[in-house]
């Protein structure tokens, strides 16, 4: 009984469970296992940091979660638990009503998610009408604010524009707010600021947060930048080669990585406050994600491996809020 | 034909193409005809002296009166119509290769002088290109038929005049993208000089997209150069290609002797309708953008 | 000595739209061909001395690149003196300046793009070498010379005869460093070399650089958009903006005392792992005017939240501060304006 209760608890708190999600794609040269066992949980009001470098799988996942895997790539199983419901059995129907309304999306190219041959008004009044029983006037009221939320001046006149006459940062800007507009709970964000530069960069990151803050939604932000997730997500999961690697709350996890790959991430940054005259870097590249080796796939760049490492792959091992995979983690302010 | 080719994806999905084998097999067909298609036949359709006036219009062999010499009966002059067909490919084929490489060689070289030094000379090229564009090819090849005269060298630079303008806007258009890549400024930076840029650098990106639009071309040179001999201004009557046979028979197709150009009719449209399937097949494969 | 590199007043201008017929316009009635430029480069002036590591930084569309590509005249530039060694290629033709290649060769941002995909690395590495070279006996040098810089910067024989697609983005980062280094110049030009890269390969690509500085002494002029990387790998940095040099200094100055507010702005909206450094924010609001129609007086004004009216009607030159940095902005003559 006890058991079921404290279930019941973490089930109402948690917004979206992902339990060992396999998202594979067969292609000509092989399969290749973008998504291999991926297991992370986003609390409601959260923003849960995606990390990883190319071919990690960071954005398959968020693919996945929205049901958007297209042939070759199939998710082949797993748990996609959003609100109560799994995603992964639900129809195509069901995916597109919770597409929008409850799940939103931004991407890096704001060009993909915008139409450019409509205005931003009616791309805007077109996710209300489809998501909500407003009337027309109340729809107006409603892109307006939104727009205006978003840093967008002359909102009403800026309904008519099409979205070729903003710039990238504005664009990205538009994106959110219709991302926003009809107050999602989930808000899945893949490398939206990569595109743009540092000074819109902090506009938008800024924006974003405060959007996710005031409409209590939670957030999904895929990146490869550690810079980027530490300032914006209170959790991080770090990705190498489709696998979970590690996970825990932001600050911890970067001041105390448990995983080599976290380690050496970190230190492959080059840091203004503690510049060394060469950096620590990971040697080696990524392995062929359809050649992968036994055992830990980061075995062949890692500084701590050792013989079992090159036989069994190493389980996510949880202690508190932290999890790791690795057979010689890192203890506590060890470098390596 | 190593073995990185056989199990390469290009392969793999040939294998599985349907219609690309068959094309394939046609056109395999018609090579073997090109190249050895005389020994089929103990007759030469264009030596006088094996011609008898007593062989005319025999129907083929499988209706009365056939002549097991002519399988697929003869014409007026006692010719073969076999005979006449596979002499006729030779001519076809070699027309319509000849006239195509012609037009790329043409056509890359105005395409990437455009591309590569734009300006003036850009807009010369594509501009007489456009206006070129605007008449239907047919009536340009007739106009300039008719205005030279007669003869396979004159259909080739009718061929070639219409269809270097294909080659110059592909080539155009992708030497445009490639000059941005950082590459070709790398080049610049080594030291080289345009030509060598060009030919080292650019011509060799540039090539894919030209052997999908040189192999339907072929296909339409041979029409092409079909529909000009049928209206007796393309090859000379000593060297009849399948256009000509056609017309040669059209004559007499009313009078019931349809064998005479219903057959090399056949062949020509198996001949274009092989290399359509055959280059659908490469489009696909190596031109996914044209999809 | 004379500098390695010397830009004076480098401008750099690129016309746009096309031929006459596609700039013809109807206007107040009258047919008009407008000619429009794009002002890409504003009298930019900078040295690298041998074995310095000078550091180009600002956002897209600040020149920087376009700064790069004139001195390794890709572009021809339009006005201003380009020196090498004390030279001035500003306006040489090809031939001229295949001798001046041997000296100063260049990096490029994309690891993709930037190699010929038909080409094998050998001949990619030889390329520019081989333009150098005369005879047949020096040719075949080449080839072994090509082996070792492969070995150099981390492949080895058997890469030789693939194909760049057969590499990964920091090993074909590798594969055009090799290329640059195989006339042994001594200046080269690296155009954001390591932006298109995941971080850990960055720090592979950046080591591999500074090991070459030392072991070459060569000079760099590193182009980045990232500040980090600039602060890991530069001696002195000049910061762009619109096509301006706004503020140049040596590297712990202008990370430390930032005067410029585009500066200063720029480096508090970087963001970092390190939670501790202090901030000072200057938060920029809207973004980049056009480069088609640059505002009057200073550049930086439409977005500066300290511009007065000075900065509308009069263009701020770079000022030497007498301690290596330099600044062109109005506030260095009044500095009570300033927040601090």
């Amino acid at each position: 009984m006890a058991e079921a209760k404290t279930a019941d608890a973490t089930a109402s708190e948690t917004l979206l469970r992902v339990e060992d999600l396999r998202t594979w794609f067969h292609t000509f040269s092989g399969t290749v296992k973008a998504v291999d066992g991926v297991s992370f949980s986003v609390k409601r009001g959260e923003i849960m940091g995606l990390v990883g470098e190319s071919g990690g799988g960071k954005s398959v996942v968020g693919f996945s979660i929205l049901g958007l895997i297209d042939p070759p790539g199939k998710i082949e199983s797993g748990v996609i638990e959003f609100n109560g419901e799994n995603l992964k059995d639900a129809g195509d129907a069901r995916l597109r009503d919770i597409r929008g309304r409850d799940i939103a999306m931004v991407f890096q190219d704001p060009m993909t998610s915008l139409n450019p041959l409509h205005t931003v008004g009616e791309q805007m009044d077109e996710m209300l009408r489809l998501h909500t029983d407003m009337d027309a006037s109340q729809r107006h009221a409603r892109c307006v604010e939104v727009l205006e939320d978003v840093g967008i001046s002359r909102a009403a006149d800026r309904l008519k524009a099409y979205p070729h006459q903003f710039s990238g940062g504005m664009r990205q800007r538009v994106v959110i707010a219709i991302a926003m507009l009809a107050q999602p709970k989930l808000v899945i964000a893949d490398e939206p600021t990569t595109a743009l530069d540092v000074t819109i960069q902090a506009q938008i990151l800024k924006l974003m947060r405060r959007q996710i803050r005031d409409n209590g939604a939670s957030m999904i932000l895929v990146t490869h930048d550690l810079a980027v997730v530490s300032e914006m997500a209170d959790h991080i999961t770090v990705l190498y080669c489709g696998k979970v690697v590690e996970r825990g709350p932001t600050d911890d996890v970067i001041r105390r990585p448990s995983h080599p790959y976290t380690r050496g991430l970190i230190d492959s940054i080059p840091n203004p406050a503690h510049r060394t005259a060469r950096l620590k870097q990971i040697p080696g590249a990524v392995p062929d994600i359809r050649k992968l080796p036994k055992g830990c796939n980061f075995q062949d760049r890692c500084p701590r491996v050792g013989a079992v490492c090159r036989e069994s792959e190493p389980p996510l091992v949880a202690t508190g809020a932290r999890a790791h995979a690795c057979h010689f983690p890192l203890k506590e302010g060890e470098t390596q | 034909m190593s073995a990185t080719f056989l199990s390469s994806e290009f392969f793999h999905n040939y294998k599985r193409n349907a219609s690309a084998i068959a094309g394939s097999i046609i056109l395999i067909i018609f090579a073997v005809i090109v190249v050895a298609g005389p020994l089929f036949v103990a007759q030469d359709p264009y030596d006088v002296g094996q011609l008898n006036l007593l062989d005319s219009y025999k129907p083929p062999v499988w209706l009365e009166g056939g002549d097991p010499r002519f399988l697929l009966g003869t014409d007026g002059q006692g010719r073969g119509v076999l005979a006449g067909i596979l002499y006729g490919t030779r001519v076809s084929v070699m027309i319509g290769v000849t006239a195509m490489l012609m037009s790329c060689i043409i056509g890359t070289t105005a395409g990437l002088l455009a591309g590569f030094y734009g300006g003036r000379l850009d807009a010369a090229i594509m501009r007489i290109a456009d206006i070129q564009l605007s008449f239907p090819s047919m009536l340009i090849a007739l106009f300039l038929m008719s205005a030279f005269g007669t003869g396979i060298d004159k259909v080739l630079i009718a061929l070639t005049a219409v269809g270097w303008v294909v080659y110059a806007r592909t080539v155009r258009g992708s030497t445009l993208s490639e000059v941005q890549k950082e590459y070709v400024q790398a080049a610049r930076v080594a030291g080289l000089r345009d030509a060598k840029i060009i030919r080292r650098h650019v011509l060799p990106n540039v090539m894919t997209p030209l052997i999908v639009v040189a192999t339907v071309q072929v296909g339409t040179f041979i029409l092409i150069e079909a529909s000009l001999s049928f209206l007796g201004v393309g090859v000379p009557i000593t060297q009849p290609s399948l256009g000509l046979l056609i017309k040669n028979g059209f004559d007499v197709l009313f009078s019931g002797l349809w064998w005479t150009s219903v057959f090399p009719g056949l062949f020509i449209m198996a001949l274009v309708f092989g290399i359509n399937l055959f280059g659908d097949f490469l489009r696909d494969e190596l031109n996914p953008r044209l999809k | 000595m004379t500098a390695m590199l010397q830009v004076e007043n480098l401008h750099q201008e690129f016309r746009i739209g096309g031929s006459l017929l596609d700039r013809m316009k109807f206007t107040d009635g009258r047919l008009r061909f407008p000619d429009t430029r794009v002002k890409a480069v504003n009298g930019v002036s900078l040295t690298v001395n041998r074995g310095e590591v000078v550091a180009l930084v600002g956002e897209s569309g600040c020149g920087k690149s376009t700064v790069a590509k004139t001195i390794a005249r890709i572009y021809r530039p339009s006005r201003g003196a380009i020196r090498i060694e004390g030279e001035d290629i500003s306006s040489y033709g090809v031939r001229e300046m295949l001798p001046v290649r041997s000296k100063m060769q260049m990096i490029f941002q994309d690891p993709f793009a930037s190699l010929n995909p038909r080409q094998k690395v050998r001949d990619i590495v030889a390329e520019p070498l081989l333009e150098q070279t005369q005879g047949r006996a020096a040719r075949k040098d080449v080839a072994q010379k090509t082996l070792d810089l492969l070995a150099r910067v981390g492949l080895n024989t058997e890469h030789a005869g693939r194909y760049p697609h057969q590499f990964s983005g920091g090993q074909r980062q590798r594969i055009g460093i090799a290329r640059a280094l195989s006339v042994n110049p001594g200046l080269i030009i690296a155009d954001e070399p390591v932006s298109a890269l995941d971080v850990s390969i960055q720090a592979q690509i950046l080591n591999l650089m500074m090991d070459l500085r030392d072991e070459f002494g060569l000079a760099y002029l590193f182009i980045s958009h990232d500040l980090s990387v600039v602060h890991h790998i530069a001696d002195r940095i000049g910061v762009m903006y619109l096509g301006f040099l706004v503020e140049t200094g040596p590297r712990e100055k202008l990370f430390s005392a930032p005067r410029h507010p585009y500066t200063r702005a720029l480096l508090s909206a970087a963001p970092s792992i390190e939670k501790t450094r202090p901030r000072e924010e200057i938060e920029l609001t809207g973004e980049v005017p056009s480069a088609l129609d640059l505002p009057s007086g200073c550049c930086f004004r439409t977005r500066c939240p300290l511009a007065f009216e000075r900065c509308k009607v009069e263009r701020p030159t770079l000022k030497d501060m007498g301690d290596g940095q330099q600044v062109a902005c109005h506030l260095t003559d009044e500095p009570e304006r300033d927040i601090s």
